[in-house]
């Protein structure tokens, strides 16, 4: 994949946005707290330093470069979700649970990693994620967020593949969205086992077809979850 | 199925193809997830597409019909379990027959697109020729062939999605039929897994690990965009062949689905 698209121009609008911020910061804060934000900036100049995104904005890019992203900033999200799960999981979780939760994980983090090394230079930086609004000791709380997370991947997956120009990159998505889908279609079924939930009539419609939604709606239903701005309106142009 | 392979024969008799749905049908599908007029309107678009490539191509009729096919044999397969009296346990017929509401839809919306031109529906063989003779009888012989043909299904859709590149909103139809099977493909798998003790299976597909060869021949690949995933952030081999579903080509799903013929 080309590794120079917009990675320079997405790197230093995140550089300069961080220390417009910092220098905000300098002025209204004491002598003690500005010494603190002087080590945040050496940590920020590091191109390579993905921790301190604050309230950072990422852009994802344009064309292709600007799909893959947005797969990669989906893939980040739902992979720092099923860690923490897994790091933390929700009193009563079943062996049965802890495997298949274990097991998307870890395919997540696989999805997120291939898309990092495949992306290389033209990488977005890590997201910071804000899962405070989940509550990891709660199994309806936990598959709650898990549905809507693959849900919205399957949606989002079907919405970006028109955008795609590279047939072999929309070829990557497509192995990647039905991956989704069989996770969605699992944990479905782990919260109403039996039913017809996996493929449920509120999110299939009547011609027997699943979703298909722009980057512009699915970033802003994801907004919630990630304190990062993610700004991804030239996404596939 | 082949409806990919279809709007790109269409495309070639019918240069403007694309044009036209794309004219008739932009704001219809963009509005997709506002409500039914999407759904009402989108197959009759289709059908404008198509009913102008029949008058020039008998070959795209073909094509068309061979898609139909495939989907009736889904619809076929379902409705035959569904009625098979004492196969499918009480526990599990909402799921058979969510699937079958499915494929049901998928053979409306073609057969509203062919309109008159439509193929009656084949006659056909659930037993494959006798490797499958007590389908409707065994029900760990349904939910194994059931959850065989969902998988075919999503690798069949996936082989043709690079075909049509070119046509944007037939390949967003075709992404959002693609992932519904593999919602079907997931949950079937796993009432296999249930009713086999077969612990090692699972919703997604590890290595080429299945009942029929055939089906899974490729998916334990780990090469992807060029990138050798093998030892990826220590995740297992297993792991990363879950992770990627592997598509079929045309060929490979038409020796598959053969023997369903009768």
């Amino acid at each position: 994949m080309n590794k120079k698209i917009e990675t320079s121009k997405t790197v230093e609008k995140g550089e300069a946005q961080m220390l417009s911020v910092v220098n905000r910061r300098l002025f209204l804060r004491s002598a003690g707290v500005a010494t603190a934000m002087g080590a945040f900036i050496l940590g920020a100049c590091k191109d390579d330093d993905p921790v301190m995104q604050g309230d950072a904005t990422v852009d994802l890019g344009s064309g292709d470069t600007g799909v893959l992203n947005y797969a990669y900033a989906l893939e980040q999200l739902e992979a720092a979700f099923y860690t923490q799960l897994i790091a933390s999981p929700y009193s009563g979780m079943s062996d049965i649970e802890k495997t298949i939760l274990t097991d998307i994980r870890d395919h997540e983090i696989i999805h997120r990693e291939f898309f990092k090394t495949a992306l290389g230079n033209a990488a977005i930086q890590d997201l910071e994620v804000n899962f405070s609004s989940i509550d990891f000791s709660n199994r309806a709380s936990v598959l709650g967020a898990a549905k809507l997370f693959e849900d919205t991947g399957v949606q989002a997956y079907n919405g970006a593949g028109k955008l795609i120009k590279n047939a072999d990159y929309l070829l990557l998505a497509g192995k990647i969205v039905s991956v989704e889908a069989r996770h969605a279609a699992v944990i479905r079924d782990l919260l109403n086992p039996k039913t017809t939930d996996f493929a449920g009539d509120d999110i299939i419609d009547a011609n027997g077809f699943d979703k298909a939604v722009a980057p512009g709606d699915i970033l802003a239903a994801v907004k919630g979850y990630v304190k990062t701005t993610i700004m991804g309106s030239n996404v596939g142009k | 199925m082949d409806i990919f392979k279809l709007i790109d024969d269409f495309q070639k008799v019918d240069g403007d193809a694309v044009g036209r749905l794309e004219y008739a049908t932009r704001r219809q599908f963009m509005n997709r997830l506002g409500g039914k007029i999407a759904t009402v309107a989108a197959p009759m678009a289709f059908a404008s597409i198509v009913n102008k490539a029949f008058a020039q191509s008998a070959a795209a009729v073909d094509v068309l019909n061979y898609a139909l096919t495939l989907e009736y044999l889904e619809d076929e397969f379902y409705k035959a379990g569904l009625g098979s009296s004492g196969l499918i346990p009480a526990s599990d017929r909402a799921i058979f027959t969510q699937i079958g509401k499915h494929e049901s839809a998928h053979v409306a919306f073609l057969t509203t697109a062919l309109g008159s031109a439509a193929i009656a529906k084949p006659n056909f063989d659930f037993q494959y020729k006798g490797a499958f003779a007590d389908v409707f009888t065994n029900y760990n012989t349904f939910a194994t062939v059931s959850s065989a043909l969902e998988d075919t299904g999503v690798r069949a859709y996936k082989g043709q999605a690079g075909t049509l590149i070119a046509d944007p909103q037939i390949l967003e139809y075709a992404l959002q039929v693609h992932s519904v099977e593999a919602r079907h493909a997931a949950v079937t798998r796993r009432l296999v897994a249930s009713l086999t003790g077969n612990t090692a299976m699972k919703g997604w597909i590890t290595n080429n690990e299945g009942a029929v060869p055939a089906i899974y021949a490729g998916e334990d690949n780990k090469m992807q965009g060029g990138v050798d995933l093998t030892g990826l952030s220590g995740k297992s081999n297993a792991a990363i062949t879950e992770a990627f579903d592997e598509p079929l080509t045309k060929e490979a799903v038409l020796a598959i689905a053969g023997p369903f013929l009768a």
